[in-house]
């Protein structure tokens, strides 16, 4: 493996730690009568607010639409996702020790591969939870779902749900960015370094 | 007839016309003397929608027991905070939890007459901590607490009748006073009225503060002369550990005192060596008293308050404690005595008069050490007054009552005969503005007064006579206060606010002080009532005998449960509700039709218990009464009562059929 290739490795599976300290995404919910807003902050193995009944409070205006209440402890994800950022870390590193180009294909694929699936996965989380409601719901709109966006700006109703990526959400895209660079150093670069 | 008319219109307006340049001189002249012009005195009042006031500003209630938050430079209402009277709005008194708060050694007194607040201080600044208020008429005090705006104690006062001078806490908050403003026979007893000089005493009472909690206990009882002990100020800076308090009646009249206890020429400022008291008590030369007297108190954990009945009071006795008590001789039945914000002067209104009188801090020290006396008085030195007045202020208006300070060198005197505030220089005694006030000023406030360090921009002017100064509303008016500008030479009249009950004095800080520690709500993980609930799992309905215990919670926008069977006429039902939302502002009440008692009010994360004794069959339905949410009116349920004796199974749910 060249030498630039293999210190993006590192640097990859090192900037993975982020996602273990800090939030992957954010939403925000704004409207008037909530001056200090509403955030919900998506980490690799919890769901927190900003502050510890933020969710309580999302799930109290939600059970008007009739949406699902959030509970952490009940979506699978969170008990997989840590394992799986574990490994990919440990991979990576794994990958540098070994400087073999055909591991770092793999490893840049299979990083690849999950960040997308992730999001898709993220993706689909919403969906449910922005169609699938009760039907006994006290609050029905025609036509109106509640899905938030993935990223960017979307009025729900009386409020305003803003969805950007947080640092952890970064720490991943960057390290998917500098994967990338390598195989492409690695198999195109007419350098030796 | 009629060119006479026409002439004296033409006069009066050459007047208005002529005195509008010079603001405040006239005295003669109605509505605005002494206003900037409307569109700036409105601009200084002005807060902007959704901006806040500089300054949080605390009227006591006077006859309504209570305390109401208001903002300057605003004058708006924000809060009526329930201290010695019941509150039907907020259960305060009615609910389980807050009856005791109420208790005295009388039984449970559901009103008083609250006269002046005071802000917990340290080192002579003011800390925005607690709010301290006295009750006047069942001798009591309660500190309320500025991060939740609730009354947390409240702590009766015994020997004293009228506890009028009261707080005027010491420069660390060390100890709060309570004087009484009758004196009466200690301890009390049945006796001719007719013998008040020999078996009336007045007692003056120190109230510790623990610096910690701001629990209030008492210190300690000085047993005094049978004056009247009207108001007090306590010392800071150098004549910090002194409390000055007027007196008035020393003739120790007992009847048609408006002219018995005028007669004298001149009355007394007692100054009470309180660090001296202290080595007294210390030494052991107090007698423990038999008495009894209440002491309330919420837990903070449980939000249920509790009394406890204490029956023993330290009691020193003037004339056997030398070197303690001076009198300052100060002419015509003095109201209002104020120390200055160094610390040094001594200001007496006599309240009969047209003069102030200023006492000198360090005078009184060398007269004291020179034995410079003129009389004694059961036991106590009367101080020479030449020794100890520093000047005289020749105000030219009539019966001073309070004064208070810019932090400047200028202190400002409420005059309520003549109708005005006059502003003049300490040291100097000269007069330097005057404005007047519609109708007849009692107290008045400049934020931070009492303390070391004033925040000398506004002056509130509390007017006792309101007649024509707002829309009438028959014969029972809003008292009527008035806000002044003072941060120049000459004091501007800025605005006109109707005020709640008869606030006597009110004492503000700036917002900062206050603001950022105002709690949002209760967390839920730390409600220790014994009948909280957790989660709506948790609702359940018991028996015991025929008392039926209901553990109700309530969110937006449903109680659990909302249906119970099993009530029978006769029981004696408790519904203990916790809400169990953890966000700001979002209050639940709830109210049973027919109960005798008032709605609960419930902040989040509180249980608040509501008693009820059903006396007919039937199904009897209850709501929540603070609009809560888009479903509010949703939010009801019914009680289903039967029969004495009837087989009723004793069962609740929650949207089931």
């Amino acid at each position: 493996m060249k030498p630039l290739a293999r210190a993006y490795v590192l640097i990859a599976s090192i900037l993975l730690i982020g996602i273990f300290v800090q939030p992957l995404w954010y939403i925000a919910l704004d409207a008037p009568q909530y001056p200090d807003g509403i955030e919900m902050y998506i980490w690799v193995n919890k769901i927190t607010g900003q502050d510890e009944s933020t969710l309580q409070n999302i799930n109290i205006l939600n059970h008007y639409i009739g949406m699902q209440k959030i509970e952490p402890d009940s979506i699978p994800e969170l008990k997989i996702f840590p394992y799986v950022g574990v490994f990919l870390i440990l991979f990576g590193l794994f990958v540098w020790w070994k400087k073999q180009p055909k591991l770092l294909y793999v490893y840049g694929f299979l990083m690849l591969i999950l960040a997308v699936l992730g999001i898709f996965d993220f993706w689909l989380w919403e969906y449910d939870y922005g169609h699938n409601l009760d039907p006994h719901a006290a609050i029905k709109v025609d036509g109106m779902v509640y899905q938030p966006p993935l990223l960017g700006a979307k009025w729900l109703l009386n409020f305003k749900a803003v969805s950007y990526p947080h640092i952890g959400g970064i720490c991943l895209a960057t390290s998917c960015f500098l994967l990338i660079w390598g195989m492409v150093h690695q198999k195109w670069a007419k350098t030796s370094y | 007839m009629k060119t006479l008319k026409i002439f004296a219109v033409a006069l009066a307006a050459t007047v208005l016309i002529s005195s509008c340049g010079d603001s405040g001189q006239s005295n003669n002249k109605k509505s605005n003397s002494g206003a900037l012009n409307n569109s700036s005195a409105a601009e200084a009042v002005y807060v902007a929608p959704g901006e806040h006031d500089e300054f949080y500003e605390f009227f006591s209630g006077g006859f309504s027991g209570q305390v109401s938050v208001v903002g300057l430079p605003s004058g708006r209402l924000f809060r009526r905070i329930p201290v010695f009277s019941v509150d039907a709005e907020k259960g305060y008194g009615f609910d389980e939890e807050s009856k005791a708060m109420l208790q005295t050694s009388h039984g449970f007194v559901p009103w008083d007459d609250s006269h002046h607040p005071k802000l917990s201080q340290t080192n002579g600044e003011i800390d925005g901590r607690w709010l301290f208020i006295n009750g006047n008429n069942t001798p009591r005090l309660a500190r309320i607490d500025l991060t939740t705006f609730e009354t947390a104690e409240i702590l009766e006062i015994p020997n004293s009748a009228g506890n009028h001078s009261s707080p005027y806490l010491t420069m660390n908050t060390e100890y709060l006073v309570a004087g009484t403003r009758f004196s009466v026979p200690i301890p009390q007893k049945d006796v001719s009225i007719n013998t008040y000089k020999e078996n009336f005493h007045g007692a003056l009472s120190f109230i510790s503060v623990d610096p910690e909690h701001g629990d209030m206990d008492i210190a300690f009882q000085i047993v005094m002369p049978g004056f009247d002990y009207d108001l007090a100020s306590s010392g800071k800076g150098p004549s910090h550990g002194w409390t000055f308090f007027t007196t008035y009646n020393t003739e120790k009249g007992n009847t048609m005192k408006e002219a018995t206890a005028s007669q004298n020429d001149k009355d007394f400022i007692a100054a009470i060596n309180w660090k001296k008291a202290e080595e007294y008590v210390a030494a052991g030369k107090f007698e423990e008293w038999d008495c009894s007297y209440a002491h309330n108190k919420v837990d903070e954990k449980t939000h249920i308050a509790s009394t406890e009945m204490r029956n023993k009071v330290k009691v020193l006795k003037a004339a056997d404690c030398p070197g303690m008590i001076y009198f300052l001789p100060t002419p015509k039945s003095p109201h209002g005595v104020d120390v200055n914000t160094t610390g040094e002067y001594i200001i007496g209104c006599g309240k009969l008069n047209a003069d102030l009188t200023v006492h000198s801090f360090e005078k009184m020290l060398a007269a004291i050490a020179a034995e410079d006396y003129e009389t004694i008085v059961d036991g106590i030195p009367v101080l020479k007054y030449e020794s100890v007045v520093d000047g005289v202020v020749k105000s030219g208006g009539l019966g001073p009552l309070h004064t208070e300070f810019d932090g400047r060198g200028n202190a400002y005197t409420s005059f309520f005969i003549s109708s005005e505030v006059v502003k003049w220089k300490l040291g100097t005694y000269e007069v330097l503005d005057r404005v007047p006030c519609y109708y007849s000023i009692g107290h008045l406030s400049i934020p931070g007064g009492g303390s070391m360090k004033p925040w000398g921009k506004y002056l509130v002017a509390m007017n006792k006579i309101t007649k024509d100064r707002y829309l009438p509303t028959g014969p029972e008016l809003a008292h009527s206060a008035q806000l002044f500008d003072i941060s120049g030479d000459k004091m501007k009249l800025l605005l006109d606010f109707p005020t709640d009950g008869e606030p006597h004095y009110a004492q503000g800080c700036p917002a900062e002080l206050i603001k950022p520690n105002s709690k949002k709500f209760f967390k839920l993980s730390e409600n220790e009532h014994p009948y909280a609930i957790m989660s709506e799992e948790d609702a359940r309905v018991e028996r015991d005998g025929n008392q039926v215990h209901v553990y109700m919670s309530c969110i937006r926008s449903h109680f659990a449960p909302d249906n119970i069977e099993g009530i029978k006429v006769g029981d004696q039902v408790y519904f203990h509700v916790t809400n169990l939302e953890q966000d700001w502002d979002t209050p639940h009440g709830f109210a049973m039709m027919g109960a005798n008692t008032s709605e609960l009010l419930i902040m989040p994360g509180v249980t608040k218990t509501l008693y009820w004794e059903p006396k007919e069959e039937g199904v009897i339905p209850f709501y929540c009464t603070d609009f809560c949410s888009a479903l509010h009116q949703e939010m009801q349920g019914y009680a289903r009562v039967s029969a004495k004796g009837s087989s009723t199974e004793l069962k609740w749910w929650l949207g089931e059929d």
